[in-house]
């Protein structure tokens, strides 16, 4: 059928899906920087999930044995997994699902809609799930004349909204109470005109809005967090109890799956069900967690079928350094200390997957040339890799994927062009003192509010020129 | 369809043979220095941390629970799982077995009673395996009370021995505390989906 070496690691593909923004980082987070009422939300929001995690990290007195277990056993999935998806895949058919294998975003959205065409429906209620908007599933239904129906109160305040998700847990973080409640009262058919933006009443609309929904919806879409490869069995952590009403009510399960989503043992869960609810919603365990294991004859979805889903994972369990970020769990917390997301907001990314961990795996899983604003979108500052409950180094794969971008390159840019004369420089007794005196000219030209000049006007565009000393080290040491 | 799913198949774990290089089927050591199953239980520590994520206990004799479901649900309509204790249900409730009941049909119910499987101390959770004294996984979702009945002998430390004792084949709910939300600027808020209200009573071991 095709020419290509069938075991080739492949990329995302172009065209469809979200993980590829319009713009670039800087010039798309200029505009989120100018936006106020969105950093006070995210400032605010930010905050108060920083402390309830480090609350309950600081309970638990084993939390870096926790981390040590869960990166190990992540670095053994991603060492075994075309034989844990093998074993995952046999265990799910025995006990009566059905395995499918998605290639890329076009071919989970083929599957998908087919799946949801055979049942007869038009609609599909959906549980919160990163890897369905990662490969546009929404838009892949709506085209094929099915309607999905967000059910997570974020998702459903983003999908009425007309707005994009913005944070991996809480889609719509960027919203305050005000926001949503203007939502609610011009997009939710039937809502209540006297809707306070007290959080209570917000939520109990949503729960009038969306019960008839679940009771009469024949299909369900999910994500998992958690796959068994020994017993089959399929995780989804929650809070709302929508996730159960999508894993329990309808008669069939669509379930798709990144593949390093996979875990080796039943026993594994232990691990990552007291790392997850932690460092993600910081609660010592999320309100409801659904497991189950193919078909319960009697009890839940008689029809269940998994979608295994590649989209560029390959491409990026072959970078040795960079497959950590396929360790994720998507917990957030990354997001959550992180002084440019803090600031940015994660619409920014333009990926769906923001934040330090998007902006090392979205470059990877399309291929770093179609990303390459996002590894520069950071600090370094290291407090990620901190709070990353399964241990992935960001900032090393930061470095790395710079690195990639850089050796990527044809051209000389202008960051190589000066990194290039700096060493020559630096190599050169006499030039380097000239230089450092030099250095004393941008005084003048780097004055408070101004920038160098172009092409060195990029540089400062982001940071403040430091004001040179008056004198440079040489300068003195000749004077003593 | 088959044929193109067949080839899917092949192809992603080509793709990922050839992205991981020669292999070792051998699976890693796992440092699990975390702390292990077979700490001790305190239920003072169970009875705080389900408070503290706003179900309501009691704590009372097995022979005392029908008092308990009074008081919270007396005179509403209850549904039921097969194998629930007739001793627990008081004569002011009208208790209704779910015999396939339809969600609709469940949806009208004021609240559930059920039994329990394993509950963690340290985490506040309870969890429900769907025997045949719990029920099938929707009885516990659409009522807007659930008031779940908990031996002390089935209370353990912490999440390895809830593992250790629950079985993957059968369906799993872990519930730890009344339905929430942080979806609104990351405030914890009670009630959305799932019961707005879970009460847990802890009864002694028979």
């Amino acid at each position: 059928m095709t020419s290509t070496f069938l075991g080739m690691p492949t990329t995302a593909p172009r065209g469809v899906g979200h993980l590829r923004g319009d713009q670039s980082f800087p010039a798309a987070a200029r505009r989120a920087l100018a936006d106020s009422q969105l950093r006070r939300n995210l400032g605010h929001a930010t905050a108060t999930i920083r402390a309830k995690s480090a609350a309950v990290i600081a309970e638990a007195p084993d939390w870096q044995q926790l981390r040590d277990a869960g990166a190990a056993i992540k670095a053994d999935v991603m060492a075994r997994l075309p034989e844990l998806l093998e074993q995952l895949e046999a265990a799910v058919t025995a006990a009566g699902g059905t395995v499918h294998w998605a290639a890329d975003a076009v071919e989970a959205n083929r599957i998908v809609t087919e799946l949801v065409a055979a049942t007869g429906s038009d609609r599909v209620i959906k549980v919160k799930s990163m890897a369905t908007q990662e490969i546009g599933l929404n838009e892949a239904l709506e085209a094929a004349g099915i309607t999905p129906v967000e059910t997570d109160l974020a998702e459903l305040i983003v999908q009425l909204g007309d707005d994009r998700p913005s944070h991996i847990l809480v889609p719509a973080i960027h919203r305050n109470r005000a926001e949503i409640r203007e939502i609610f009262l011009r997009e939710m058919p039937g809502v209540d005109p006297a809707l306070t933006d007290d959080p209570v009443a917000l939520a109990a609309a949503a729960r009038r809005y969306l019960r008839q929904t679940f009771l009469h919806t024949p299909v369900a879409v999910s994500g998992a967090n958690f796959a068994v490869a020994e017993t089959g069995t399929l995780v989804v952590v929650e809070s709302e109890g929508n996730g159960r009403m999508c894993l329990t009510l309808p008669e069939t399960l669509i379930t798709v799956m990144g593949v390093e989503k996979v875990v080796p043992t039943w026993r594994d869960l232990e691990v990552f069900l007291q790392l997850l609810p932690r460092a993600s919603t910081g609660e010592r365990m999320n309100p409801y967690t659904s497991m189950w294991t193919g078909v319960s004859p009697g009890d839940g979805p008689q029809q269940v079928h998994l979608v295994l889903l590649d989209n560029g994972r390959s491409a990026v369990l072959a970078d040795e350094v960079g497959r950590q970020a396929l360790h994720c769990i998507r917990c957030s917390a990354c997001l959550n200390v992180c002084p440019v997301y803090e600031r940015t907001g994660g619409h920014a990314y333009g990926s769906v997957y923001p934040g330090p961990i998007g902006a090392v795996l979205s470059p990877q899983l399309t291929g770093v040339e179609e990303n390459a604003s996002l590894p520069y979108a950071s600090s370094l500052c290291g407090a990620c890799y901190d709070a990353c409950p399964v241990k992935i180094n960001i900032p090393e794969l930061l470095v790395h994927l710079r690195a990639a971008h850089v050796t990527a390159q044809r051209r000389p840019t202008t960051e190589s062009i000066a990194m290039a004369a700096a060493a020559y420089t630096m190599d050169h007794p006499a030039l380097y003192a000239a230089a450092q005196r030099a250095a004393r000219l941008t005084r003048l030209a780097g004055r408070r509010g101004r920038g160098l000049p172009p092409p060195l006007s990029g540089w400062t565009i982001g940071r403040d020129l430091p004001q040179p000393p008056p004198q440079t080290f040489r300068e003195w040491w000749a004077e003593r | 369809m088959v044929g193109r799913t067949v080839n899917s198949r092949e192809l992603i774990l080509g793709r990922l043979r050839a992205a991981i290089g020669p292999t070792t089927t051998t699976p890693a050591e796992v440092p699990r220095d975390y702390r292990p199953a077979g700490g001790d239980v305190d239920l003072d520590v169970l009875v705080h941390r389900l408070t503290d994520y706003r179900a309501t206990v009691h704590r009372c004799s097995d022979a005392e629970v029908a008092k308990v479901v009074d008081e919270v649900l007396g005179g509403q309509r209850v549904v039921v799982p097969p194998r629930v204790p007739g001793h627990w249900l008081p004569a002011t409730v009208a208790a209704v077995t779910d015999e396939n009941l339809t969600a609709e049909q469940i949806a009208a119910f004021d609240g559930v009673v059920t039994a329990a499987a394993v509950a963690i101390a340290e985490t506040g959770t309870v969890v429900l395996d769907a025997a045949p004294d719990q029920g099938r996984r929707v009885i516990t979702l659409l009522p807007d009370v659930h008031i779940c009945v908990l031996r002390t002998d089935q209370v353990v430390a912490g999440a390895p021995d809830a593992i250790a004792r629950l079985d993957p084949n059968r369906p799993l709910t872990w519930i730890s505390g009344p339905s929430a939300t942080s979806d609104i600027e990351l405030n914890r808020v009670e009630g959305v989906h799932g019961p707005r209200r879970l009460h847990v009573v802890i009864v002694p071991r028979p």
